[in-house]
Order: C-alpha cells, then structure tokens, then sequence
C-alpha cells in the first residue's frame, strides 16, 4: 500500500514522471498548495519560471514547446489568473501547440457561489483548448494529469488545461505512478495511412506535369524525422516546394526546390506556381484564407492530395482529390518508398522541366529585392537581412510579434532547420514573441533567441521584460520600430484611403531608457551605416536581455501581398502597384 | 456553398457521459455557426457511462463531413454516426399536445387522435392532452390539424434513432 500524499504532491509527482523539467507560470490563493509543494524540488529537479503576467507564462510555454518538442506547462491560478491565458490557449489551438495548463479553482463546495477569484474556467476554456477537466475528486487527479499529456502531445497536438480546486490539492491520495489506464476509450487518432490512399497519391504523383508541394506546421509538429523524409522525397522528385508561415524551416530555404513562402505575402514564385500548378501535395497545412486568396479562383486546374492528422482539416476550405488521414512523418515515408520504386515518375521528366522553366521566369521578378538606396534611413527588409547574414552560423531561434516585421521576418529571414521558427501563425497574437522567446531560451539556454517585434506589438507583453532580466536570459529584441502599427497602416492605405485612424505609436517609450530600466541592455540604430555595429554590439550580450530599437523608414509596406478578396496571379508587387488597386466590397470585408 | 442542396440529417453521437460533455458538442455548433433543428440527449448506459447525443440537423453534405469530423475529434467521443446515411433507421418522437374545445371539436379531436394512434393521458371536461409518437412529419401532421380544434400547446421530445438490423448503431 502506498501511503497517501496531498492532491498537490500527486501534481508534482506526476509531472516529474511525465518528464517535465520546466514550468511556466504565477502564484495566487487557489494554487498555494501547488507552489507549496514545488517549494521542496530543487530547480534542477523542476524549474519553475516566475512570469509576470499569465498571458507571458502561455506564450512562454509555447515557445518552449514549439522549439523543443516537448510539452510546455502553465501553472496558474483561478479567476484572472486562468481568464489571462485564454489568448495564449487559443494560439496554442489554432497553431496546434502541445500545452498541459493547470489552473487553480475554489474548492468544490464553493464552485458556483461567485466565490472570490471564481470563474468558470472551464467553460470559458472549453472552445480554446483541444481538451479540458474539472478535476472534481481527489480519486481522478492523478489519471487526468497523465491523460492530458497523452492528449495534449497525440494526433493533432494542443492545450489542454486542468482545473484543480484548492480542496483537492490540499485532501490527500495514493499516488500510483504513470499507468496505463485512460478515461476516454473514444480516443484514438489515425497515425499510419490506408495503403489505398498511398497508391492513389502515388497514381496522382506519376501523371503530374506541374506539381507542387504546399506544406506547413504539420511536418514541424510531426517531428524532426518528417523533415528529412520531407527533404528526401523532394530531392527525389525534384518538384518545388512551397510553406505556410508556419511550416517554415520544414524544408531548408537554401535548397533549389524552395520558393518561398506561399499565401497573402508569399513570394511571386510561390503564389504563381500555386496558381498554375496541376497538382497540389499538401503537407500538414490547412488551406487557410491566407493562404487561399479568393476560394473561388484557388489554384484552378490543380488536382489536390491532402495530408492531414485532423480529419477535420480536410475539405474544410477547398475540395480536395485525395485525402489521407496520418501523421506527416508515416505518410510521407510510404509516399518516399514508393516513388521510389515508381518506374513511371521518371516519364514526365520533360514536362518538369519545362514547369522549372516557367518557375524561373517568375523567380526572375525578384518579387523580395527592394531599393537600399532609395533612403538614408534603415529598411526594414535590409534590417532583417542584415541580422540574418550575421546570424546566420550561429545557432539561432527567432521568435516573433505579429504585423509587417512578422511578415518581413518569413520574407527575409532563411531557416534552414525545423523547430527554429516560433510565431504566432493562426491567431496572429500580438504580444507573443517576448514571451516565446523566453521559453526558447529557458529550453535552449546556450542558443541565441531573437525576438523580432515591431514597436507596437513589444508593448503588448514587455513586463516580461523583467522575467527575462531575473532569469539572466540573454533573449534579443530586435524592434522593427516605424512609428506605425505597420499592418494596420498598410491596409488602410489599401482600404480606407489611407485614413490612419489610430494606428499611429503615439508616446513610445525611449526603449533604450526601458531597457536600461529593467536592468537590460538599450541599443538604438537610426542610420544604415550603424547597423552592423549595433548588431554586433547586440549580439555580445550574454547576460541579459537587448531591447534593440531599429528605427526603420516609417513609410516602407511589406509586399508582394495578395490583397483581400483577390486571386494568386492578382499579387501586388509594389506601392505604385497598391495605389493602382481597388479592392472590391466582398474584398473588404475580409480582414 | 450556396446552391448546394441542403438535407434533413439525424447525427448520433455515443459519448461518455461526463460534466460539460453536451456543452462541449453543441458549444461547437454555436461557435462555428451551425444550426440545429433538435436535440436530445440521455445516458444509454450506467455501467460503461455513456450517453446518446441525438441531432437534427439540416444541410449540405459538405457541412455534414464536417460536422461529423469536429464532434468526432471532440476527445469523450466514441462514434458519430449519420443515421440518415445507413441503410436503413428508425426514428420516433415523443410528443404531447393539449387540446381545449368542448362539443363537436373535442369529438373531432378525439376521432382524429383515434386515426393517429395518440393516447389521451389526461382529460378534464374542457380539455384534453395526447401522447403520439412517431416520425417527426407525422407529430407536425396531427398538430396541424389540432390547431382549429382549440389547440393550447405542443410539446415535442426532439428525435431519437436507431439504426436497422442486428448490428449496434
């Protein structure tokens, strides 16, 4: 007989035997038990990581999760506490992020009576996680705690938030240990392909003349080996491939295959090879409207083979040929072996070629190049360029806030590797990149994490400033500051006449002073001819975190773009392109 | 999907009977926007705790796959089962209507009620309510008729179903 310990030891033990090394999050009155206990564990034994705001500990854990694979943890309390991290639970599921949250509650007699810091955090949470629990016995916790890193890291990742009374954590219960009893004998997410639908891809595969690949998160969240099978099968084929925001670093960019990102800020090459291609092999991305343009006009003579986890992902947007229920790394495997074994690949070598001729007449716009010299003040693409080039062999993570640098960001920066790229793609979070960046750092403590931000959207999380400065994470700012909510500006230039109602940064802090007031490093670049320098400067820090202001020019806009309700081959490439458009009703109403 | 013809589905859901487990499936049908004709939902079994989750819908075959992909990927769900897709099913409704008329109308109703096989479950001198079951379109069939007969009120249990042959649904 085991002896019995309290419901908040039972939470610690079962996150060790879960493996769980770090953890993200903020103390209040319906989760003093757990800190209590977590008092005991030496930080080398299970770290936890003080934020100082419950959105900052989401973002953190998802950061941390998307960079290393493992589980981010959330520990937070009832009420605010659990009503802050609702966005950042939302990102997770939309982006399909592996998140154990565990929320304090008022003790189960007092659940319904607007008890202080009560909410209803399960309801509230309900259509924000993949799965949530009200743990209401001491008797359930133990499983429930295993089951959620089992849902929250199988099929289709994401959150999955627990909801422990105060009563519950304090009553005391055996511990058994990991099990491998479940609650939920419904749940059971398709791996492995039907070997049918391999071989009606494969037929598909053997007959294209204009083929392409469009994948996206699913290959990075399906591990490292999806990427290199992804890798193989494209060099095998030579067919080009293409990625959604999120799917980037899932094929390396220096490679002749890749195009670019695809969708709304795709490149030209990208959306246009979309547009004419006969055959879309689609890899764990979701045919989302940033990617689509105007559905209507979607890839119009393209046979489409969709691979996807979720079942649900599939003939959701646009009608697809042939879907294939699986997790990429299976699916991809059986695809590589048996085109391999294809006799008839080889035949449409000649149409392929011809598909890489046309290909090269859209490379040759150079839809990214733009004029260094048409300022004496900093671009921002040539300030991303830059900060790539000079950190291009280090060992490097970027993270990022979201609107135009978000965008610049995917332009201009090259990832090579997956797992390397950590931005909020689906819920577009303002505020995300400070934080996710401090969870990179916290799994990856010897790598260089660069958070690029735009002015705006730093300020939406920068109290995590602080717990950055704490924990001595040397983790990069690097604000693409033009004095705009860029995005915003963009499109009500494209919109709205260019009526800039409110998305003017009126009253910026002096960031270098901010910086410098949380017991960070401050560094300002004003001038082309100061970057680099400023970049190194940045660059040597160790110790601390950078808040690096780039005053960029303000009036720069992130092309090529598809504006809203067009087509693929309707991209604008240019601001005289923009002030030639106009953008119909249905096309505005589209955000 | 404009155009695309819409019809009358009946989804079964078979789940485990926890909190928050109707919430959670017709919390998704408000959230992405569908609508729902009935809905009715009861434990089916206490020892394996589980419960039938009974749906009208109406739409397209395209939003049904849907449908049926987002309730099956809901993490306490077993089978999501489209019942006007099978072979063949059986569907009831329970209903009960209340009737106010005296005279002529009330043997109306009476005689009516006969032809439909409604049982009266209470009387009283100036009223009287039926109990009917069966298909939906004959529950709507004897209340319309009940209308300039003094009906007061009609009260519908929503649709349950089950499929044909020895195999479960």
């Amino acid at each position: 007989m085991t002896e019995n310990i309290s419901g908040a030891n039972i939470i610690i033990r079962a996150l060790l035997d879960q493996n769980v090394s770090h953890m993200f999050g903020y103390p209040g009155g319906a989760v003093l038990p757990i800190y209590d206990a977590l008092y005991d564990y030496d930080s080398n034994t299970i770290r936890h990581i003080l934020v100082r705001q419950e959105a900052g500990a989401v973002h953190a854990a998802e950061g941390y999760a998307r960079s290393s694979g493992k589980t981010g943890i959330v520990l937070v309390t009832s009420g605010p506490g659990a009503t802050n991290i609702v966005t950042g639970l939302q990102d997770a599921l939309m982006d399909s992020i592996p998140l154990v949250c565990i929320t304090g509650q008022v003790p189960v007699p007092l659940i319904g009576s607007d008890a202080f810091q009560e909410a209803d955090t399960v309801g509230i949470t309900r259509p924000c996680t993949k799965h949530n629990y009200l743990v209401r016995s001491i008797e359930e916790l133990e499983n429930t705690i295993h089951e959620a890193f089992y849902i929250a890291n199988s099929g289709r990742p994401g959150p999955v938030l627990i909801d422990i009374p105060k009563n519950i954590q304090i009553e005391e219960y055996r511990y058994i240990g990991k099990q491998k009893k479940k609650f939920h004998a419904g749940y059971s997410p398709v791996l492995r392909p039907r070997s049918k639908d391999i071989q009606d891809a494969i037929a598909l595969i053997e007959e294209a003349k204009s083929p392409i690949f469009y994948t996206g998160g699913g290959v990075i969240n399906s591990g490292l080996a999806a990427s290199g099978i992804l890798n193989e099968i494209v060099s095998h084929t030579n067919f080009p491939i293409t990625s959604t925001l999120m799917g980037l670093g899932g094929f390396p960019a220096e490679k002749e295959q890749w195009l670019g990102m695809l969708g709304m800020h795709g490149t030209y090459e990208a959306n246009m090879a979309m547009y004419e291609t006969d055959l879309i092999i689609c890899v764990g991305a979701r045919f989302d409207d940033r990617i689509t343009g105007k559905i209507s006009a979607f890839s119009p003579q393209s046979k489409r083979i969709h691979i996807d986890i979720d079942p649900s992902s599939i003939n959701k947007n646009v009608q697809t040929d042939i879907q294939i229920v699986g997790d990429c790394a299976y699916v991809l495997e059986e695809l590589l072996s048996g085109l391999r074994h294809s006799q008839s690949l080889k035949k449409n070598t000649a149409a392929l070629a011809q598909w890489w001729k046309k290909i090269e007449t859209w490379r040759a716009k150079k839809c990214l190049a733009y004029d260094i010299k048409k300022s004496s003040s900093i671009l921002p693409q040539y300030a991303i360029e830059r900060l790539y080039q000079m950190t291009a062999d280090k060992n490097t993570y970027i993270t990022t806030e979201v609107g135009q640098h978000q965008m610049w960001a995917a332009q201009y920066y090259q990832f090579q590797e997956p797992r390397r790229w950590i931005t909020s793609g689906g819920l577009g979070t303002m505020g995300y990149g400070l934080p996710a960046a401090i969870g990179v750092q916290i799994a990856h403590p010897d790598s260089l994490v660069i958070d690029i931000a735009g002015e705006a959207s730093i300020l939406m999380n920068i109290q995590e400033m602080s717990t950055a400065v704490q924990y001595r994470l040397p983790v990069k700012v690097f604000i693409i500051n033009n004095f705009y909510m860029g995005m915003v500006r963009q499109w009500q230039e494209l919109l709205h006449d260019g009526r800039y109602s409110h998305s003017y940064s009126e009253s910026l802090p002096d960031f270098v002073k901010l910086a410098e007031a949380y017991g960070g490093v401050g560094i300002r670049a004003q001038k082309v001819d100061e970057l680099d320098d400023a970049i190194a400067e940045m660059l040597a820090v160790s110790d601390r975190p950078v808040l690096f202001d780039c005053q960029v020019d303000e009036a720069e806009n992130c092309f090529p773009m598809i504006p809203s309700g067009k087509a693929h081959n309707e991209m604008i490439l240019s601001k005289q392109d923009e002030d030639n458009q106009t953008i119909s009703k249905e096309g505005q109403m589209l955000v | 999907m404009d155009g695309v013809q819409t019809k009358r589905r009946i989804i079964s859901v078979l789940v485990d009977n926890e909190a928050g487990i109707l919430a959670r499936v017709i919390g998704m049908f408000s959230g992405r926007g569908y609508n729902i004709d009935s809905l009715t939902v009861t434990e089916v079994d206490r020892e394996q705790k589980l419960s039938r989750i009974t749906i009208v819908i109406h739409d397209n075959d395209a939003v049904v796959i849907q449908i049926k992909a987002l309730i099956e990927r809901m993490i306490p769900v077993h089978e999501v089962t489209d019942l006007t897709e099978l072979e063949g099913h059986i569907e009831r409704e329970l209903a009960l209507i209340k009737v106010a008329s005296s005279g002529e109308k009330r043997v109306e109703c009476l005689r009516l009620a006969d032809a439909f096989r409604a049982r009266v479950v209470d009387a009283t001198n100036d009223s009287l309510i039926f109990e009917l079951t069966g298909r939906s379109s004959k529950i709507e069939t004897f209340v319309n008729l009940m209308r300039s007969l003094g009906l007061v009120e009609a009260i519908m249990s929503g649709v349950v179903g089950i499929s044909r042959g020895k195999e479960k649904t």
